[in-house]
């Protein structure tokens, strides 16, 4: 085959290493364009896993093509604020003028539109990929120039510039953003106080992790740095979860185009405390962008002594490598995520064995969100007492939010902990709310009489997402959006999740097609109630919290799409007879069935 | 007098060692909990959820979790049960499970489990899901309608057979399913055997042996003479 | 077996009980017919509406139905809400109205190709057309369970249930229980 010498480029760069699998497949995707079965086995032999363990990787990721795309392959982030908007319109525009259905790639071979999870760019949306390259602010002016480029087939490379950029905007600064550390000053203090000290500075900051669960991150460190490495390689690591696939969250998108050097040094110092020479940020796939700049970076870092061997003259070997994701939401869990760096789909794994102890390559192993490790140079360098001064008692220090939606100045803003829903929405804003998701799908949505509550551990808990919705929007169709996008994102794995997601959004789309009644309600409580206690991971716990929170909160949105206080078909009558009436060129009044019960 | 460890299983007192996971301790005590992925004979994958229990309150899965001294666990109560029958009833609706034309019907632990905890009907509505058949093997039938994700001819395979046949890939409700290790992902282009141990390890109807049918006849089959519950000491097949 | 009906007062009305076969191989129904002489016992406590056995065309109100086979077609629909609206309990009776069984075996074609090949491209059949008279029910693009357009209250399985699990279910309910099967009873297959 022609393609091997290619792949075979890409195998030795990465040592014919397994563990590097999704690397190794996305190297060779962006050079070969898909991934065939003859690409696979030349993979699975040069890395010598078996074949179908490969195949069982390169399918489970959205971004992986085991069958021809398109040469343009574009995917509009389908969030509720891309839908918000009108990303649906610009799509079927673009579908029309490419003579195109969804998902399908064209006649000729050289284009597919469809839709993908939120692609982090909500306070500049309708956001969309091409080739896996992120474009910002679309409109139906540029619709009409880059359905015009594609016709030309003209390189995306070659495409206006301003398409691609990708703003900051940062509304609101506090102590991290507003941070004036020189990159290393925080590291170099670290290194003074020696390891043990600044665990205990981190413990004193009462810094907590700022994925959303809110772990003690002094806590992981030390059980991490207290573990003992096994095997042949005994190690230690440091993962920086970048993989921030919440919808509507951005944070770390901005952190790490604007503050990597902080991020690094937070892993720096992680690294420093727990005793690994090593870490690893997992980058989510639609951050590709990103990649270059963080490379640059990180160079730029060991060109000034601050990364690689005797860091800052203190005998500190560290580095730090990036490795991508593939549009896997569920690689955010944590040990999903060590199953992803470690070449295998995103399958979180059965915990204990938590990764401080047996993480990544069976190693211990501390998985921090971006934010968290940022904020630890703040630490490092100003102590714990001074950390611990900011925010509320339980919540140390700030927390950055991405605020999209129903607003006049979406975008990064930065509070202490303690700050009510109110005041946010007073900053960036928004009038005539009705409702703000907090942390996401999986997060919490609160209404109106709710805006004095407080974000922090205390009360609301988050990761960053912060979407308003105004009184104009319709919560139903916030939910419905969420359950399409948990039952996309499921693994897979266990049974509550895989079948539990498929079955509420089912049931949404029969509600929103006016075929829903107080029973399909009734089971929708009843799926959550399985779902929340039975399910693998936090993904399938948390699924049919919008569901939940909506049905709570804003029940008449369901209830006036109900078409009777009686039992209800699970599908059209009468559309399941067109068919036979297409083939029999019938359309009698027996050929129709009502979906009411006759009179 | 004795320094065992129990713990409390519907009240009543199960001896463990320590490392025993909940599920081992209540086989070796003839308890059964129901399960539809754990096999005795290999470490515990944790997918079905079937196996779902209430240790001090909390959720959790039965063939994961260590027992603990002391500890309190609901097993077959109505609300355990009540979640047990829907995740039987979400495996029933997400593949094709047509027992009367299934040639492990009798055999099979998902119908078996199904009867043990009353599943009436599928309750949901069915997806009836387009799986195609592997029949390319000579000696060996795969139906992956009947699949139920269990993993356990992967860990056969590869633990015991040293074969790596089979691998689960894919990803949700459309895209998981068993990877076969060839490029034609068919089973006649492997090195699988009728003699393999992963040929005779799935709980369902998926991996059959060809032209052997109904050699013991419907009615006078494992579980229909003796309902699951009975036979958890008995060696599993 | 129970009897309930020694328990039973001597004036106590006859239930009306109707049943019918949809998609389905009238097997459940010939599975029922094997409670043999305890028919004669049935007759005691109920009158037969609506039903293969009476030859009724269409059921009145009733305090029971017994549903045999899936949904294939329109026609199946339209007997089905007959049922449903004239029945105070609707039963489920057999694979093919529990899950679709085997007529649902077809839902992984396209109707629309079953109906070209079947009578159209085939060979060796008469090529006259797929038929169009309006007195033919139109089949529905998938075979469905009964339950998945009305609501089903109690579910009898197997293919075909056994007389004595019909008997159990059957004297249950007219006693008024909840019907249960044991362990014998249960089966799909």
């Amino acid at each position: 085959m022609t393609d091997f010498p290619r792949i075979d480029a890409v195998l030795a760069r990465h040592d014919r290493n397994g563990t590097r699998l999704v690397q190794i497949l996305r190297e060779v995707q962006e050079q070969l364009g898909w991934l065939s079965p003859a690409t696979l086995s030349h993979i699975a032999a040069g890395i010598g896993w078996p074949r179908a363990m490969v195949s069982g990787t390169a399918s489970f990721y959205s971004f992986f093509h085991t069958r021809p795309r398109g040469t343009y392959c574009v995917l509009w982030s389908d969030n509720i604020t891309d839908r918000m908007l009108g990303n649906t319109d610009l799509m079927d525009a673009m579908c029309k003028k490419l003579w195109l259905e969804p998902g399908r790639v064209s006649e000729d071979g050289l284009v597919s539109v469809n839709t993908t999870s939120c692609t982090g760019m909500c306070d500049q949306g309708p956001a969309l990929l091409v080739n896996y390259r992120a474009i910002t602010r679309m409109t139906q002016a540029r619709l009409g120039e880059m359905v015009g480029l594609i016709r030309n087939q003209t390189p995306v490379a070659e495409w206006p510039a301003e398409w691609f950029s990708v703003e900051d905007n940062i509304r609101r600064k506090d102590i991290l953003l507003g941070h004036e550390l020189m990159p290393g000053q925080a590291l170099k203090a670290a290194l003074e106080r020696g390891p043990q000290a600044m665990l205990d500075e981190i413990k004193a900051g009462k810094l907590r992790g700022r994925g959303g669960a809110g772990f003690g991150t002094g806590l992981k460190w030390e059980a991490c740095r207290n573990a003992v490495g096994t095997g042949d390689n005994p190690a230690h690591y440091v993962v920086c979860n970048a993989d921030e696939g919440e919808p509507g969250t951005f944070k770390d998108r901005v952190l790490l185009n604007s503050y990597a050097d902080l991020v690094f040094e937070g892993m720096s110092i992680a690294g420093y405390v727990v005793g690994a020479k090593k870490g690893l940020i997992y980058l989510r796939g639609e951050y590709r962008y990103l990649l270059e700049p963080l490379e640059s970076a990180l160079a730029a870092r060991r060109a000034s002594g601050l990364l690689g061997a005797d860091i800052l003259g203190k005998g500190f070997d560290f580095d730090i490598e990036i490795h991508l994701g593939a549009g896997a939401y569920v690689c955010g869990e944590e040990s999903a995520l060590i199953e992803s760096l470690e070449g295998k789909p995103g399958r979180p794994r059965i915990r204990p064995p938590f990764p401080v102890t047996r993480g990544y390559l069976d190693q211990p192993t501390t998985v921090n969100n971006v934010e968290t490790l940022a904020a630890s140079c703040l630490i490092a360098a100003h102590g714990g007492a001074w950390y611990a001064g900011h925010g509320t008692e339980k919540s140390a220090g700030t927390k950055i939010f991405s605020v999209s939606g129903d607003c006049e100045r979406p975008g990064i803003y930065e509070y202490p902990y303690g700050v009510t829903v109110r005041q946010v929405l007073d900053d960036c804003g928004a009038t005539d709310s009705q409702a703000v998701q907090i942390s996401g799908p999986s997060g919490i949505c609160v209404s109106t009489e709710e805006f004095g509550r407080r974000i922090a551990f205390e009360d609301l808990p988050t990761a960053g997402a912060f979407m308003v919705f105004d009184d104009t929007r319709d919560m139903f169709e916030v939910a419905r959006n969420f359950a399409h996008f948990f039952a996309h994102e499921s693994c897979g794995f266990c049974t509550p999740c895989r079948v539990g997601t498929t079955l509420v959004r089912n049931m949404m789309d029969k509600i929103s097609l006016g075929h829903g009644s107080p029973y399909d309600i009734n089971e929708l409580f009843k799926l959550h109630r399985v779902m929340q206690g039975a399910s693998h991971c936090g993904l399938g716990n948390s699924a049919c919290n919008p569901v939940f929170d909506t049905l709570n909160k804003f029940r008449p949105a369901y209830e006036r799409r109900l078409k009777s206080l009686d039992y209800e078909p699970a599908f059209d009558l009468d559309a399941a007879l067109s068919q036979a009436r297409q083939m029999t060129g019938r359309d009698d009044a027996a050929a129709h069935l009502t979906n009411e019960a006759e009179a | 007098m004795s320094n065992e460890l129990t713990f409390q299983l519907d009240g009543e007192d199960i001896s463990f060692t320590p490392g025993q996971t909940i599920m081992q301790a209540a086989k070796a005590a003839g308890v059964y909990i129901p399960h539809l992925c754990w096999h005795p004979d290999f470490p515990a994958h944790g997918s079905c959820k079937l196996c779902t229990v209430k240790v001090n309150g909390r959720f959790g899965s039965s063939c994961t979790m260590e027992a603990q001294a002391g500890m309190s666990v609901e097993n077959r109560t109505a609300e355990l049960d009540d979640k047990r029958r829907t995740l039987l009833q979400m495996f029933f609706v997400e593949g094709n499970h047509f027992c009367p034309s299934c040639e492990k019907s009798g055999n099979c632990t998902l119908q078996a489990t199904a009867y043990e905890l009353k599943m009436m009907s599928p309750h949901f509505d069915m997806f009836y899901p387009d799986r195609p058949v592997d029949a390319s093997h000579p000696d060996i039938l795969l139906d992956f309608n009947r699949c139920i994700m269990c993993s356990l001819c992967v860990t056969a395979s590869r633990e015991v057979d040293g074969k790596n046949v089979f691998a689960m890939g894919g990803r949700g409700i459309l895209g998981r399913r068993i990877h076969i290790n060839s490029e034609s992902g068919k089973l006649a282009d492997t090195d699988f055997a009728v003699t393999d141990r992963a040929a005779s390890i799935c709980p369902v109807g998926v991996i059959l042996v060809k032209r052997k049918g109904f050699a013991v006849p419907i009615g006078e089959r494992q579980y229909d003479k003796t309902p699951i519950n009975e036979q958890v000491k008995e060696p599993t097949a | 077996m129970n009897a309930p009906m020694n328990a039973a007062p001597v004036a106590a009305k006859k239930l009306k009980v109707a049943t019918t076969s949809l998609a389905g191989c009238f097997g459940c129904h010939m599975s029922f017919l094997d409670i043999d002489e305890r028919i004669l016992k049935l007759l005691e406590l109920v009158e037969f509406d609506r039903s293969p056995i009476t030859d009724i065309k269409h059921c009145g109100p009733c305090d029971l139905g017994l549903i045999e086979g899936g949904l294939c077609n329109a026609e199946n629909v339209h007997v089905l809400r007959e049922f449903r609206k004239n029945c105070k309990i609707l039963v489920a009776v057999g694979a093919c109205a529990i899950n679709g069984g085997l007529p649902a075996q077809r839902n992984h074609l396209d109707l629309r190709d079953i109906l070209e090949e079947v009578y159209q491209t085939e060979a060796g059949i008469s090529h006259g057309g797929i038929p169009n008279d309006p007195e033919l029910p139109l089949p529905l693009n998938q075979v469905h369970p009964i339950h998945e357009v009305v609501k089903v209250d109690y579910f009898l399985p197997g293919c075909p249930p056994p007389a004595d699990a019909i008997w159990k279910l059957l004297t249950d309910l007219l006693a008024g229980r909840t019907p249960t099967l044991g362990h014998g009873l249960m089966h799909y297959d």
